[in-house]
């Protein structure tokens, strides 16, 4: 399944970028409406880019009342992308969602690098939101942690049905010439092909760790970049910063992924599934 | 929107400007005041650029080279291509019955598109200096100033200001003519409502310019 990276697409805006999706993951949602972060909000690295919207989005009483009833016109299932700084507002958020059949699935951002952290664990914020709903509950995480191996076992043991791998990292951006901040807030989160290697490793850790489904996401640009990290241990795939540059990039890289299933001589992309964990050369040769 | 491989025709300097012609392709021109994203070779985000002239089966952007995106941009020769998405935003309304073109530095880039289309109505223009005022020379029956007189020095009253340039400049013009309309900038990477980076805060409401903008009502 191909997914769009939280954040990274408005579907009211471009409905037809979110049809090309296998379903839509929605900006973060907080109980409350947030303007977001000051400008500057957004800057290019030599590898990447920074962000730092801070989870602009209109509340969750207009997330419903406004939103929701489009979104569930656009003929993909809709993902929603929960945020909050202390446990019950994501258990709020996800119990004003249970009812709402137009959400197929919850995914809890416990790790956006560009507001200060939940004070909480991610145990109590995942167990909270578990008694508040019986949508499929994934959680999001941040690799910027020591061992990202033991947080999904924990999300896991509070009970997630699948992981969101990764978020972006914190990262500076300075002027050349002043030496101060590009971005408004300071810092950003470090998204594109920077993020790659650090995504394929936090997907194969905790694909040993727990063995739940993953969408795995951070710097894909082609279809070989998504069989990698299929081949990690990624059920699914998400797309985040190359539809920036590139609004067609779903079709694209869903044919490049084909092709590079077909040429190792795969039927599908599930063939491809955690190979990378497997001890002997799985690929077709001709040598 | 739509998005297209379009080949570049030419690469004119205009002073310390560049003026990239590119093929059209089937690429609707627009409105003017509306943006593209062009694809910055080797870069990963493409830079927003609004149209600058629109001859027949042409597209051209007026570029001020200050970053590795907008080098990169000037840098491209002919029959090479790149990737160009638009027209985007929201351009200038051309329902004005006194309209008066205000431009500033690399602002004077829609000015072109726009007096063509209005039929050529006055335009007042300010540089930093006589290399940049080079640009003035797109822009017909224009009134140029270079620093240190300010361009606003230049706004009679009772026209309907249609203007692009340096936040500094845009304030100022909007205190002169309150019912400006003003083409305002901010650093985007898609383009088209996905990002939430464009957002700047006018008048105490955060609006995101791909949208909403990039021309906003002065008052």
């Amino acid at each position: 399944m191909l997914l769009n990276a939280s954040g990274c697409l408005d579907a009211l805006i471009a409905p037809e970028v979110a049809r090309s999706f296998d379903a839509f993951v929605t900006k973060t949602v907080t109980p409350l409406p947030r303007d977001g972060n000051t400008p500057v909000r957004i800057a290019e690295t030599d590898v990447g880019m920074l962000n730092s919207i801070g989870l602009a989005n209109p509340g969750i009483d207009r997330f419903v009342t406004r939103n929701l009833p489009q979104l569930e016109k656009l003929g993909v299932p809709v993902w929603v992308s929960v945020g909050g700084f202390e446990t019950d507002d994501y258990a709020e958020i996800c119990l004003r969602l249970d009812d709402h059949a137009g959400v197929d699935s919850i995914e809890l951002n416990v790790s956006c690098p560009n507001v200060d952290a939940p004070v909480e664990t991610v145990t109590q914020i995942v167990a909270a939101s578990r008694l508040a709903t019986r949508k499929p509950l994934w959680a999001k995480l941040s690799p910027a942690v020591p061992d990202i191996a033991e947080v999904a076992r924990a999300a896991q043991a509070a009970g997630v049905d699948g992981l969101s791998l990764v978020n972006t990292i914190r990262g500076l951006k300075l002027d050349g010439t002043t030496l101060r901040p590009v971005l408004g807030p300071g810092h950003g989160g470090l998204s594109g092909p920077a993020l790659k290697p650090i995504a394929l490793a936090a997907v194969a850790s905790c694909y040993q760790a727990t063995a739940m489904p993953i969408v795995g996401m951070g710097g894909v640009q082609t279809g070989l970049d998504a069989l990698e990290l299929i081949a990690a241990g990624a059920r699914h795939v998400a797309l985040g910063t190359v539809l920036f540059a590139d609004p067609d990039a779903p079709a694209r890289v869903r044919a490049e992924l084909h092709a590079a299933v077909a040429e190792r001589g795969w039927n599908s992309y599930d063939d491809a599934y955690a190979v990378a964990h497997e001890e002997e050369l799985s690929v077709r040769t001709t040598s | 929107m739509r998005r297209e491989r379009l080949s570049v025709l030419g690469n004119e300097k205009v002073g310390p400007y560049t003026l990239l012609r590119v093929g059209r392709g089937g690429i609707d021109p627009g409105v003017p005041g509306q943006f593209f994203m062009l694809e910055a070779p080797g870069r990963l985000l493409p830079r927003p650029m609004s149209l600058c002239l629109a001859p027949p089966g042409e597209l051209a952007f007026l570029i001020d080279a200050i970053g590795p995106g907008t080098r990169a941009l000037c840098a491209l020769e002919r029959e090479q291509e790149l990737y160009v998405l638009g027209p985007l935003g929201n351009g200038f309304r051309l329902d004005v019955e006194r309209p008066l073109l205000v431009g500033g530095g690399i602002g004077i880039a829609p000015l072109p598109y726009l007096s063509e289309s209005l039929g050529g109505p006055p335009a007042v223009l300010g540089f930093r200096s006589d290399w940049h005022a080079a640009a003035g020379e797109l822009v017909p029956n224009a009134q140029v100033c270079v620093e240190p007189t300010l361009v606003t020095a230049l706004i009679p009253g009772g026209m309907d200001v249609l203007a692009c340039g340096p936040e500094p400049m845009l304030e100022a013009v909007r205190g002169l003519a309150p019912d400006a309309q003003l083409a305002w900038e901010a650093p985007m990477a898609c383009g088209y409502g996905a990002c939430y980076g464009c957002a700047v805060e006018i008048d105490g409401r955060v609006k995101r310019l791909c949208v909403e903008g990039p021309v906003l009502r002065a008052a």
